[in-house]
């Protein structure tokens, strides 16, 4: 709260000047918020480092934007806090918890042009009509849309009333940014420029950042951490590219990117799969959900990249499409046993496999995650 | 009041957020919406082929609406001795008696859709506060259609049993020591027909704002809490303005209303009191000076032409608030 | 395999309601929905007492009484066919053909309103022919033009959140003429608009005094006032009937109509609108 003080003393006396801060970190502990028969948050954990911008990913129903919403204040959680900086904040509330929140589509006001929209929020911190303007304009600048300073919500597109929302969002200075699937509603060119927009502005100005998405992709691109979310739980965090390689959970590995399952035995400390036999990753953590118990058949999990494929008289494969998705094309193989996989080949070489060649696909010799045998769904 | 009903559905359509998004304008084939004419026999005959559709509606208006309006507007200048041009019809409705019926009107109609108008979005916040569905709305709501829509004669004689002269509520008044009628207070002249009134008034009022607050995003409503605004600040800036040219528009709905009200105040008085409805009224039942026949649609074309003017702001504001709360 | 539902961002969507730190909230709207419930229920209570249990039994066999509430009855029933048969095929095609006349004919569902029934009248008796100014059905005739705006705009609502053109065109699509299209697909899913285009426009007729006791016609509301000179209480009892059999009805069209509309993934039902299905943001 000195922050604000003091920053309301500088905004008394006309002047305004940006507090140099190191940095807020967000602690959310223990979340947990029913709504009638549903378990939105089941004992959400979860911690933002100074400057960070963490990603919450998950499917539809997983509480990613009510944990978003807890953290804003519109929400209050049934048990756990939301501790900011250090300091406990599940009783303030919103107006009071200077965060910046980004919605995920018509949140302009519609009664203010863009300027004035971007300048609400400082004229709440009571600063003066000049260092208003001046601020807003120069917030709008920053997204790149200084000449619709005048215009309305409603003559602008899509795109660029979430970038109006994002300089609102920002003017303030909030201690924390907050997304709440800020870019679903827009068409996908726009979604890309304003990803880089976004990220670059966060990395700029190093405000610590929660994002909501169920787009996976936005939030490998975006974040330095990603948070799976199903049901309620926090299944994973990491860096994107970990959360790629080393997915701990059978859900995460799905989830995040495509994963092939292909029918094994399991054998002690190694898999019998594919005529092979393949050491077993040590997962670090199932997930609660699906326990490996004592069946020794598995599916094993394998990205599309990890599968070698080669072009044979008698294999174990018969290759039925091709996608064609640039370098690479995605080729998908009907295996001994009626198993349906995918792999990726670089493209020029994916030309020689035309539906119906037949080939052998194996895998090589690298630890790979194994869950319970789920039976194909006709 | 009757036309109440309609007016709530007008409001409804006219403000979007409770409907599906009414931007699906035109979104047909272009030869399907509203072809012009090509000057060939084949697309004359073409359009003539799409409107005909709707030629049964166009006919009916005509015949049942249009017509009697236009009778009633070339009566208002008619001399109905001898059936030429005149302004004397006009020159009377303006003057005396009748200009004091108009006098009355605005000012009992403008009374009665200012108050009205603000109880009425009191209430509506309240209900809209509520959850969707839940039975406390559904009744308010319900309750709201039955009063704005059935008014006019039950109205009254619930009234009368409450506040007439011997009334109820009269009775406990009375009983606890202020007589309202000895103050000057009667339930049948203008002041007790202006509480009747608000009796309708109300209810529409509830019916045609609520569409309106439902316009009302929660979005705007975090992201000002988010960006510090408190409940009051909120209001001021985002709220209010938004919500603004909706209400005023419907406190013109209410205006018109009242104007053209003639049940319940002739189920009250019998036709004693100056308003231009009950006097256009008094026409038709033949108390009429020789020589003044067609005063009475000189009347009517007056009260149409204020109503007209109201609607005319009213439909402008719609169209501003549409825009403002798609 | 990465499950993911696209996030409808539905016009006025409300996403769980934030619940607040704060009580004032709830007791101010009490505070005022009570003040209005004494309001609005006094006269009923006063209503009540002044009739008395005798009026209401006698109502029924007051002189008068079961001919003008025939007549009503009769006049509701004419005005409702000829509205529904001259607004559904109207909206229709307009909705379908003439979807720029949209606008327009909004514009003239508000003339009725401009033009008050009390003027409505005076021009009628003035043009109408001797033969139908001596039947009471010239006000069935001018009830479907009152009716007309509401009714237009219930069917309205309802298409619209039907979105009529695509369904049709899929009908199409899939080989139905027209015929089958109508009845099959456009008319079931406007059950809910028709009701209550149907029920309010009965409540317009069985309550509308100007026009017809200005035309000299006894209907319900007309006899009501003028049996108020023989006997007042019962036409406060008869007024109470009235108000209370309509408010049933109302509720109940509100009800069934909110039930069906839930089971077919609408919204609420109020009387006036067909609200869309609120899609609950994705957590």
């Amino acid at each position: 709260m000195t922050t604000n003080t003091a920053r309301n003393a500088a905004a008394a006396d006309g002047t305004w000047q940006t507090a140099r801060r190191g940095g807020t970190s967000v602690l959310l502990q223990d979340l947990s918020r029913t709504f009638g028969a549903t378990r939105a948050l089941d004992g959400l954990s979860l911690e933002i480092a100074p400057g960070e911008l963490v990603a919450l990913l998950g499917p539809s129903g997983c509480g990613k934007t009510t944990a978003l919403r807890i953290v804003a204040g519109f929400e209050s959680a049934d048990a756990g806090s939301v501790i900011v900086d250090g300091k406990d904040i599940s009783s303030v509330p919103p107006a009071r918890r200077d965060m910046g929140m980004v919605f995920q589509s018509y949140s302009l006001f519609p009664n203010m042009s863009a300027l004035d929209n971007v300048a609400f929020g400082l004229r709440m911190r009571k600063l003066g009509a000049a260092a208003r303007r001046k601020r807003a304009t120069e917030q709008l600048d920053l997204v790149g849309l200084a000449e619709q300073a005048k215009q309305y919500p409603h003559q602008l597109s899509g795109g660029q009333q979430q970038r109006v929302a994002l300089a609102r969002a920002l003017a303030i200075e909030p201690r924390v940014l907050l997304l709440d699937e800020p870019l679903s509603a827009l068409d996908a060119k726009v979604r890309l420029q304003l990803r880089e927009q976004i990220r670059t502005l966060q990395q700029r100005l190093g405000t610590t950042t929660m994002f909501v998405t169920h787009d996976q992709e936005e939030a490998l691109s975006m974040a330095d951490r990603v948070g799976v979310m199903r049901q309620g739980r926090l299944e994973q965090i990491a860096a994107p590219d970990k959360l790629y390689d080393d997915p701990v959970t059978a859900f995460v590995a799905e989830f995040v990117g495509v994963m092939n399952r292909i029918p094994g035995e399991r054998q002690g400390g190694t898999v019998a799969v594919l005529g092979g036999n393949v050491p077993v990753r040590d997962p670090g953590g199932q997930s609660p959900a699906e326990p490996l118990g004592d069946d020794n058949a598995v599916d094993v999990l394998v990205r599309p990249e990890g599968l070698t494929m080669q072009v044979a008289e008698n294999g174990n494969g018969i290759v039925t499409t091709r996608t064609f998705l640039g370098s690479v094309t995605r080729v998908g193989v009907r295996l001994d046993g009626d198993v349906a996989v995918q792999i990726d080949k670089p493209s020029s070489e994916a030309a020689a496999l035309g539906p119906g060649t037949s080939v052998s696909v194996s895998l090589p010799a690298q630890p790979v995650l194994i869950a319970p045998r789920r039976n194909p769904v006709t | 009041m009757v036309q109440c009903d309609r007016l709530a559905v007008d409001q409804t359509v006219a403000a979007p957020g409770s409907l599906a998004d009414p931007g699906a304008l035109g979104s047909g084939p272009a030869a399907e919406s509203g072809p012009r004419p090509k000057l060939t026999v084949r697309g004359v005959l073409r359009w003539l082929r799409t409107m005909a559709g709707i030629v049964p509606f166009g006919v009916y208006m005509t015949l049942g609406l249009l017509l009697p309006m236009a009778a009633v507007a070339i009566g208002a200048f008619r001399d109905p001795n001898g059936g030429g041009f005149t302004l004397s019809n006009v020159k009377t409705a303006t003057h005396g008696v009748y200009l004091h019926g108009f006098e009355q009107s605005i000012i009992l109609s403008v009374l009665t859709s200012i108050l009205p108008g603000i109880f009425g979005l009191l209430i509506a916040y309240a209900i809209f506060t509520a959850k969707r569905g839940t039975v406390l709305r559904q009744a308010v709501i319900t309750a709201s259609g039955v009063f704005a829509n059935f008014g006019g004669v039950p109205l009254a004689f619930l009234f009368i049993a409450t506040l007439g002269s011997s009334g109820l509520a009269t009775r406990w008044l009375v009983d606890l020591g202020f007589d309202p009628y000895a103050h000057g207070f009667s339930l049948y002249n203008l002041g007790g027909v202006a509480v009747v009134y608000m009796y309708f008034q109300i209810p529409l009022m509830v019916l045609v704002i609520l569409p309106a607050l439902e316009g009302l995003r929660s979005a705007w409503r975090e992201a000002a809490e988010n960006l510090g605004a408190r409940t009051w600040h909120y209001w001021r800036y985002v709220g209010g303005p938004v919500l603004f040219p909706s209400f005023l528009g419907c406190v013109l709905l209410l205006f018109g209303s009242a104007l053209s009200a003639y049940a319940t105040a002739e189920a009250l008085t019998a036709g004693t009191i100056p308003l231009t409805s009950i006097q256009i009224g008094s026409f038709l039942n033949g108390n009429v000076i020789a020589g003044q026949e067609n005063v009475g649609k000189a009347l009517g074309l007056g009260m149409v032409v204020i109503i007209a003017a109201a609607m005319v702001i009213y439909v402008v504001l719609q169209r501003r608030a549409a825009k403002w709360l798609r | 395999m990465a499950a993911i539902t696209g996030t409808t961002e539905a016009t006025g969507t409300r996403g769980p309601r934030p619940s607040r730190k704060r009580v004032s909230l709830p007791v101010w709207r009490w505070v005022i929905l009570l003040v209005a419930a004494v309001y609005f229920l006094i006269p009923l209570f006063a209503a009540l007492r002044f009739a008395g249990i005798g009026a209401f039994r006698s109502v029924i066999s007051e002189p008068g009484f079961t001919s003008s509430l025939g007549l009503s009855v009769r006049l509701a029933v004419v005005t409702t066919v000829i509205t529904i048969a001259l607004m559904l095929p109207t909206a229709v095609y307009v909705h379908l053909r003439l979807p720029r006349l949209r606008r327009l004919l909004e514009g003239i569902t508000i003339l009725p309103i401009v033009i008050p029934p009390v003027v409505l009248i005076v021009g009628v008796l003035q043009i109408a022919p001797g033969f139908l100014k001596s039947t009471p059905y010239l006000l069935a005739l001018e009830y479907v033009i009152l009716a007309m705006p509401f009714a237009y705009r219930a069917i309205d609502a309802g298409l619209r959140a039907l979105d009529l053109k695509t369904v049709v065109e899929a009908s199409n699509s899939l080989g139905a003429g027209w015929t089958t299209t109508l009845f099959r697909v456009v008319l079931p899913n406007l059950n809910t608009a028709l009701l209550s285009a149907i029920v309010l426009t009965v409540a317009l007729v069985l309550g509308e005094f100007t026009m017809a006791s200005l035309a000299l016609f006894e209907t319900f509301p007309v006899w009501i006032v003028v049996n108020d000179q023989t006997s007042g209480q019962v036409s406060v009892a008869a007024s109470l009937l009235a108000l209370f059999v309509t408010w049933l009805f109302l509720l109940a069209i509100t009800v069934i109509g909110t039930r069906r509309a839930r089971r077919t993934g609408g919204g609420e039902v109020t009387l006036f609108t067909v609200a869309r299905q609120q899609t609950r943001g994705e957590s």
